[in-house]
């Protein structure tokens, strides 16, 4: 059924700390590594030590620079996967019911035995979260790690996705964020969470978390201006008075 | 936004198919065609043979075919669904008005009917097919008030184009039908002409400082995420035609619009072979800029994940 759901008992997602973020990639590498093996397994690979390698990745870093005037220069490095939607337009266009938002939790999904590969939920998401499978010729996409998130043969600390595990520089944060409570909530109103191109109405469930202010003045960090010019006094004052001259 | 060739096809084949089935029905029901079993069978032929064979098409950039059946199933959300529902829902009661014209040689009474009912459901059907594009948002250049006029005036153009043909080769003369093909034909230039001015004026609202929640700071790209495309790039981001888009716009307006316009005036000063030549150049002319509109209408949407690949503003 591609109606969206009214509301969901759950948001789950993810938020994410552009500020600490170090573009390493390894979300992208245990993502791919965890799913291709998983839900929607396999993920294609064509030609994957060649020239130009191509396959269906559920998430990707990108790395941009901004120029801010005459403040420092910001990286931003930018990991992107599916936001899991609150007003989903890739769901509400399926024309097969193939695509899904859950209920429960507010996971979206694709039911890869219904779906016809026409794409054209690709096109309606602004976000680029969607990839088309050209073995098997069906859309697939981040499914938050269904598949350890509920997974009873997993420690309960390792039921979180892939790329939040994996993440070195804890950058990635998995939780519920219909509850005000949760640390992911709580972590984006603390930083200013933002919804990606709010404008267009899709309601993001993802938060980015936006660099912290940079420190670029002695005074940002409480130092003074200058150092203080040493002096000293009796025997090394002497020596130095002879030896300046 | 990457121009698949079926889907090109789909559109402007059943395009001109839904067109010219809206106007048999329209023109069967007024009596302005003769109730004659022949011309019934040519212009029905035409219609449904040119409806079926795109949308035939349009399952061939499906990445399972064989399911295409299933794409009928979520009407209550889905553009897509509601399209496949009433085109195949026209085909009753266009099959009774092929029943009445062929078989009876009758439209008049309940195959009047039947005719109007074609027409409302052509004219449903086309609004969907133009709704799949119109309702969705991450493409400013169809997601705007131009596409849905747009795509139901050039399948009404692109129908009576072709009705023209059917007229003169059946030698029907009225310059009722061969006059609404020339109106078609200049409104169609006008609202296109209109339409592309409005996308080459306006720019969707997402920038690339939205798309990643930065406000302040000219961003450009540092690194990619990939060495080499990835579907994102060959799908959304398809640059080819937006290089030659100028020429091509110049070929579109000339032989969509400006030359099959000219040749449909004449047509209605001239008669015999002349007519009927120029209503078939006319008719193929048109054909071929309508192709290119189609193409262009693809290759120049700026789909918002571009954002994400270079692009500052959609």
């Amino acid at each position: 059924m591609t109606s969206l759901p009214s509301e969901t008992k759950k948001k789950l997602g993810l938020v994410i700390d552009l500020d600490t973020c170090v573009g390493c990639h390894a979300c992208a590498t245990n993502c791919k590594e965890w799913n291709t093996g998983g839900h929607s397994a396999p993920l294609p690979d064509h030609n994957p030590y060649g020239a130009r390698p191509d396959g269906v990745w559920f998430n990707r870093v990108h790395s941009f620079e901004v120029r801010r005037g005459n403040r420092p220069n910001l990286t931003i490095n930018f990991p992107r996967s599916c936001l899991h939607c609150e007003n989903a337009g890739c769901v509400t266009v399926c024309p097969t019911g193939a695509s899904y938002k859950r209920v429960e939790d507010g996971i979206v999904l694709v039911n890869t035995d219904k779906c016809i590969g026409c794409k054209l939920c690709s096109w309606a998401c602004p976000y680029g979260a969607r990839e088309f499978d050209e073995d098997e010729g069906v859309m697939k996409k981040c499914t938050l790690c269904i598949d350890r998130i509920y997974n009873e043969n997993l420690e309960p600390e390792d039921r979180q996705p892939a790329c939040v595990l994996t993440c070195p520089a804890g950058a990635r944060h998995f939780g519920d964020l219909n509850d005000p409570q949760s640390a992911v909530s709580q972590l984006t109103a603390a930083r200013h969470g933002r919804d990606l191109m709010p404008e267009l109405g899709y309601k993001p469930t993802n938060k980015y978390l936006p660099p912290r202010a940079r420190k670029v003045d002695s005074a940002d960090i409480g130092a003074p201006d200058e150092l203080e010019v040493f002096k000293a006094e009796g025997f090394l004052g002497w020596l130095d008075t002879v030896l300046s001259k | 936004m990457h121009p698949a060739f079926s889907v090109i096809f789909f559109t402007t084949s059943s395009g001109a198919g839904y067109g010219l089935l809206a106007l048999m029905g329209i023109f069967g029901a007024a009596g302005l065609l003769p109730a004659d079993r022949w011309v019934g069978l040519a212009g029905l032929f035409m219609a449904l043979t040119l409806i079926s064979t795109g949308l035939l098409a349009s399952t061939f950039h499906l990445g399972r075919p064989e399911r295409a059946w299933r794409a009928m199933t979520q009407w209550r959300s889905s553009w897509l669904a509601r399209e496949g529902v009433m085109a195949v829902l026209t085909y009753i009661p266009a099959g009774l008005l092929g029943l009445g014209w062929i078989w009876f040689e009758d439209t008049r009474g309940l195959w009047a009917v039947a005719g109007i009912v074609t027409a409302i459901l052509s004219w449903i059907t086309v609004v969907c097919t133009a709704m799949i594009y119109r309702s969705l948002r991450p493409i400013h250049q169809w997601h705007n008030d131009w596409t849905v006029p747009a795509y139901t005036l050039l399948s009404l153009m692109s129908g009576a184009v072709l009705m023209s043909v059917l007229i003169h080769l059946f030698g029907v003369d009225n310059n009722y039908i061969q006059g609404l093909t020339v109106v078609t034909l200049a409104a169609g230039w006008g609202l296109k002409t209109l339409y592309w001015g409005f996308n080459r004026r306006s720019k969707g609202l997402p920038t690339v400082n939205s798309a990643l929640g930065i406000d302040a700071g000219d961003v450009s790209v540092l690194e990619l995420p990939h060495t080499s495309d990835n579907y994102l790039m060959k799908e959304m981001g398809f640059k080819v035609a937006r290089k030659h888009a100028d020429k091509l716009r110049r070929i579109s307006h000339l032989l969509g619009f400006a030359l099959p316009l000219a040749l449909s005036l004449l047509a209605m000063f001239i008669s015999g072979y002349g007519a009927i030549a120029a209503v078939i150049i006319a008719w193929g002319s048109c054909s071929l800029g309508i192709l290119v509109e189609r193409w262009l209408f693809f290759a120049e949407a700026k789909h918002t994940v571009n954002l994400y690949y270079g692009a500052t503003t959609v």
